[in-house]
């Protein structure tokens, strides 16, 4: 164990690692020290002064957040001095903020009233004119008001330091003293707002959330971000049956306070006036409104049709629908519709992944794991890109622990900024360069390794190869686009494999086989696009069933069209790119609105199948049950948190159809249908200069 | 330069720094003069002395740090490791910021090679390779010549790859500052030379271990380098006589402000501050009578008349309840107004607060906007309590010591000077505001 100090804090005797910064020793023995430029997790300031003790033998105070503890210190966090200093720093800064709190967002959740109501002076005795400057819009999203800053430097910390982006940064000097954006008078970055919730007042304030709200006004419905996936948390605030404004305050979750613009900004595709709210049947051609009986009716009975004729019956699945309704689906289709032609988008080789490593399920790394690893190895894959919340935790670990972090990519990626090594490799071929890193990656205590869509099949058992070879513990990630990419291939949605990866008796058509066939009766299609980009079924005839949130191209051909819910907008989990399954809660309700589950059990019950209940608890009960690598603690996921499965490998042989695995190389500032229809995200797209920059040193 | 900016010499002057400075000279000591009247013998002493007994020598020499912190020379040097596989630096502070100090301007003025041998002498006590003399940009003229000085040392040899052909390597090179009191701190300073915004930094760890960057470095002021030459010419012991027991040495003191003869005088530590004021500087000008001395530059609290007859070293000053800081000594007479002397000071440490920290910046702003009001007349008593109070906020509390350097001299200024800014405020308070217009401030 590391070097122990003991020392006392308020006559409480506290122990804590040498060189623990006392506010955190602090923290963890329940004294709140406060403070404002204080960040865990980032360069230490003490410049706001709010944590200054007092320390026996010192004459002066001294900032907590700046002192390392020792041996035999005895601190006091509560006396006439300490209480007098806090409140002087509070009166310091009150003089030139401005009295903005009744128009002010931040009111009722600003740690200056906070902090001013705990350890301020009850009166004002400031007279003078107030320092002012005007606020400005750095984009469609951040807007900053210098005069309520109080220059904490938070902003350029997380910005800087926490993404590697380092879009804000400090000029002027004095009360003059101001935060200014990479362009001068706007911002070129990421848009992730991250910036906006770490601010302790209104200083940056939301875009899209301004005077719309007081925070006791909303609820606060924890619900796992719908696009990438990473699985972050996101706490959506909704009022009168609204989602006005998402981030993670609380912490919670695998991301802590970080999220993308997506995860923070694009919620508002669910209430975008292109929502289907309404059930459509196609007659004479077109696509008409029709009732959810009257639709449920049509679907159950031609589905019944297809049965009793023996039809082919194909099945496309989301990649943004939850584990419950996966596995619903499979089940419906495999002992309802009697049929193995089931697949969804794939965007990730996890099978051969899995095939090479043979049952060692441990050799999957968590999201934990790769802020603890000693090395990481990244292929074919721009991390700030595509898997943000991935990048930022190996960044974390990179500032902290000094990891040693190696690419072999394509193109340039964010993370060449720190690596030790970055090699370019033409998409497919970055296995060929493992071998230069072979010294170096032996000498390290162990390695996390990521590879994108481009690494598949053969470069798949390579990369075990090497790993294997090292001599060292490796573990993978096998990177996948969506919210529920994975949990889409752990409950079975592939036409060989069912739930937990158990080859099915007869396998079924793929992706590309369903497109190509032209003798299907029936195809249901529930939360993908196949027919994006113009697209057409080879199949003319068949009868086309679309279970969707908006009129896609998909399903714009379709026969019957049914209106579904999104991601957030339901109750049930959804599995993260590295196998951490997390339950998400419904927020809003959109009216005409049913959620997948619900749907496919009223036709089941139309059907007069026995497929068990279809309410999202019941159908995890048996998952738990039945998938294996899915007998996770009910207590983690009901109480919000993370828990890892262990994907097995089925039967030795996994056949792994690699030529499937298409990534759909979205950006930042793309996220599939859903990016689509986000006003927001495809605002800050459009606004002036280029918004995503490759920080290449 | 056209003019000398030396003072005729007083007898009373020790002149040990300025013994070269005979008046009215214009032009500096080049370097055919520097070695013809004894340059460059004390570095190739030292070339032949163990660096622990440079160090040695200089803490005998009880010289005390001469910008303003006062802190022994020697032990600053010894705290550097010789040993560390980090290269080490030396960095020379001729930011010269504090108001009223006008010293340094004048050693590289017209001594230049001597900064550059006190250079070399620290440099082959900590084993440095590299120094730079960081020199605030409104010293154009006196950047260029300790260029110049500094192409001449190179040319004969003593910078370089070979120090007077020793083959001990070191470097030298000028840094322009941009205008910034706060760089004259020292981590501000080595913040500014590495390019990047002179906001301080935490200290510990101190530029010993992690200076400029993030290698031990020492960084003096130039006067203090200025003074080794002859602390290793002559021995430590025999500087440190010429002064007071730990106030070694002699000291350049700027006077300045209502005295007969302002200019830059070399004292020895311990000299009587009104003998300084009386005789060497004849004393207040146009026969009027001394009201107030602030004693070493704008940051230290200002001395009543009634408290001048002290001696002047660090710890007498100290003693005081003011400090003898960088030397600067500005002379108030009696028809002196303190308020606005309390003003235009307090509007000084806003302009140059660097902003990082909340009771700096913020207090200073507020000091300034209170004494500006005073200035105007429009106050009560309150403002004083509230100035003290302000000041009493910021003493102790802030990221660096110019949060004390503002609150120091307000407070002093408020306190002793109590009745006479009363008095002011009392005055203006008998023009009432114009009917139908708000007062400025509620009082």
């Amino acid at each position: 164990m590391a070097n122990m100090v003991n020392l006392t804090i308020d006559g409480k005797p506290v122990t804590a690692p040498a060189g623990t910064l006392l506010i955190d020793a602090a923290r963890q023995a329940g004294i709140d020290i406060p403070a404002f430029c204080y960040y865990e997790g980032f360069s230490v300031q003490a410049a706001c002064r709010m944590c200054l003790v007092e320390i026996e033998k010192m004459p002066k105070l001294q900032p907590a957040c700046a002192m390392p503890v020792a041996e035999g210190m005895v601190v006091h966090t509560d006396t006439p001095k300490v209480a007098e200093a806090r409140k002087s720093t509070l009166e310091f800064l009150l003089t030139n903020h401005p009295l903005d709190c009744p128009v002010c967002d931040k009111g009722g959740e600003c740690e200056l009233q906070d902090m001013t109501f705990r350890y301020g002076l009850g009166e004002s005795r400031f007279v003078e004119i107030k320092h002012h400057a005007d606020e400005k819009q750095w984009s469609p999203l951040v807007f900053y008001d210098p005069a309520r800053c109080i220059l904490c430097y938070r902003c350029i910390r997380v910005c800087d330091e926490g993404l590697g982006v380092a879009a804000l940064g400090l000029s002027y000097r004095g009360v003059a003293a101001e935060i200014i954006p990479n362009k001068g008078d706007h911002l070129e970055c990421d848009e992730c707002g991250w910036c906006i919730d770490v601010c302790p007042v209104g200083a940056l304030t939301s875009g899209t959330y301004r005077y719309k709200s007081r925070p006791w006004e909303m609820n606060y419905v924890s619900a796992v971000c719908t696009h990438c996936s990473n699985g972050c948390k996101t706490t959506l605030s909704v009022r009168n049956g609204e989602i006005i404004r998402a981030n993670n305050r609380d912490r919670s979750g695998l991301n802590g306070e970080f999220l993308c613009v997506k995860g923070r900004f694009a919620f508002d595709f669910v209430h975008s006036s292109e929502r289907l709210q309404s059930p459509l049947i196609r007659k004479n051609g077109k696509l008409e409104p029709a009732s959810w009986s009257e639709a449920l009716k049509a679907a159950a009975g031609r589905m019944r049709e297809s049965i009793e004729r023996n039809g082919r019956i194909a099945v496309i699945g989301s990649t943004r629908t939850t584990n419950e309704e996966n596995y619903y689906l499979q089940k419906f289709a495999r002992q309802g519709l009697r049929t193995s032609h089931i697949d969804h988008h794939r965007s990730g080789d996890l099978i051969t992944l899995l095939d090479a490593l043979g049952g060692r399920a441990d050799a999957l790394a968590a999201t934990g794991d790769l802020y603890t690893c000693d090395a990481a190895l990244v292929l074919g894959a721009d991390l700030a890109q595509q898997q943000p919340m991935l990048a930022v935790q190996l960044r974390a670990n990179w500032r902290h622990h000094q990891m040693a972090m190696y690419v072999i990519s394509e193109g340039p990626a964010r993370e060449d900024q720190y690596a030790a090594r970055s090699l370019r490799a033409a998409a497919g071929s970055e296995t060929e360069r493992l071998e230069e890193l072979r010294d170096e990656l032996k000498a390290r205590k162990n390695l996390v390794v990521l590879y994108g869509a481009s690494v598949k099949g053969d470069a798949v058992r390579r990369l075990v190869q090497f790993g294997d070879s090292l001599g060292i513990p490796v573990k993978y990630v096998c990177l996948v686009d969506y919210a529920n990419s994975r949990g889409a291939m752990d409950m079975g949605l592939l036409p060989h494999l069912g739930p937990g990866y158990r080859p099915v008796e007869i396998p079924g058509m793929h992706l590309d086989a369903m497109m190509e066939a032209a003798d299907l009766d029936l195809i249901w299609v529930v939360g993908a696009n196949p027919l994006k980009g113009g697209r057409r079924f080879a199949a003319q005839n068949a009868f086309v069933i679309v279970q969707e949130l908006f009129l896609t191209e998909t399903a714009a051909q379709a026969d019957i069209v049914l209106p579904a819910m999104s991601l957030y907008e339901k109750n049930g989990t959804v599995t993260n790119v590295c196998g951490e399954v997390q339950r998400t809660k419904a927020g809003p309700k959109v009216m005409g609105t049913k959620s997948d589950l619900e749907i496919m059990g009223l036709l089941a019950a139309q059907l007069g199948l026995e497929l068990g209940v279809p309410l999202p608890d019941k159908v995890f009960e048996e998952i738990r049950r039945a998938v294996p690598g899915y007998g996770v603690p009910l207590a983690v996921i009901a109480t919000g948190g993370a828990a890892q499965t262990k994907a097995a490998a089925g039967a030795p042989g996994l056949e792994a159809q690699p030529e499937l695995v298409r990534s759909a190389g979205d950006t930042l500032f793309t996220s599939g249908t859903l990016g689509k229809y986000s006003r927001k995200l495809n605002e800050v797209m459009e606004a002036p200069g280029r918004l995503f920059q490759l920080q290449v040193p | 330069m056209k003019e000398t900016l030396l003072s005729p010499p007083h007898p009373l002057e020790k002149r040990v720094l300025t013994r070269r400075f005979e008046y009215p000279r214009t032009e500096p000591v080049w370097i055919d003069e520097y070695l013809a009247t004894g340059g460059y013998e004390a570095i190739r002493k030292a070339l032949a002395m163990e660096p622990e007994a440079i160090v040695e020598e200089v803490k005998k020499s009880a010289l005390r740090g001469r910008g303003g912190a006062g802190f022994p020379t020697g032990m600053k040097w010894s705290f550097v490791d010789r040993k560390s596989p980090k290269p080490k630096y030396v960095v020379v502070n001729a930011d010269e910021g504090e108001p009223g100090t006008c010293k340094d301007r004048i050693l590289m003025g017209y001594d230049p090679h001597r900064l550059i041998e006190g250079v070399l002498i620290g440099a082959r006590a900590i084993g440095a390779c590299r120094g730079w003399v960081y020199i605030r940009g409104e010293y154009r003229e006196y950047i260029e010549i300790m260029d110049r000085a500094i192409e001449e040392a190179y040319a004969r040899g003593f910078l370089g790859a070979s120090v007077c052909g020793s083959g001990w390597e070191f470097h030298l090179s000028t840094h322009t500052g941009a205008g910034s009191y706060e760089c004259g701190e020292e981590t501000a300073l080595l913040e500014s030379l590495e390019g990047k915004r002179g906001n301080p930094r935490l200290k510990p760890p101190f530029p010993a271990t992690s200076g400029a960057f993030q290698c031990p470095t020492i960084l003096n002021n130039v006067e203090t380098y200025c003074a080794v030459p002859d602390i290793i010419l002559n021995g430590g012991e025999w500087y440190a006589s010429l002064g007071t027991p730990r106030n070694g040495g002699t000291r350049l003191v700027c006077l300045s402000g209502h005295i007969e003869r302002p200019g830059v005088y070399e004292v020895p530590l311990g000299m009587n501050l009104l003998t300084i004021i009386n005789e060497i500087g004849g004393g207040v000008w146009k026969g009027r009578k001394l009201k107030a001395v602030i004693p070493g530059g704008s940051s230290s609290p200002v001395l009543k008349a009634d408290e001048c007859d002290i001696p002047a070293d660090y710890d007498s000053l100290a003693k005081a309840g003011s400090m003898l800081g960088s030397g600067a000594t500005v002379v108030l007479d009696e028809t002196t107004d303190m308020t606005k002397v309390l003003a235009r000071l307090m509007k000084f440490y806003a302009h140059e607060s660097c902003g990082w920290c909340i009771p700096c910046r913020e207090g200073t702003t507020w000091l300034k906007k209170i004494t500006a009001r005073l200035e105007e007349g429009i106050g009560s008593e309150r403002d004083l309590a509230t100035i003290d109070q302000i000041s009493q906020n910021m003493l102790g509390r802030t990221f660096c010591p110019l949060g004390d350097a503002a609150a120091m001299p307000a407070m002093a200024i408020v306190r002793k000077f109590r009745d006479e800014i009363l008095d002011r405020i009392r005055q203006a308070e008998m023009f009432a505001p114009a009917p139908g217009t708000q007062p400025l401030a509620v009082l």
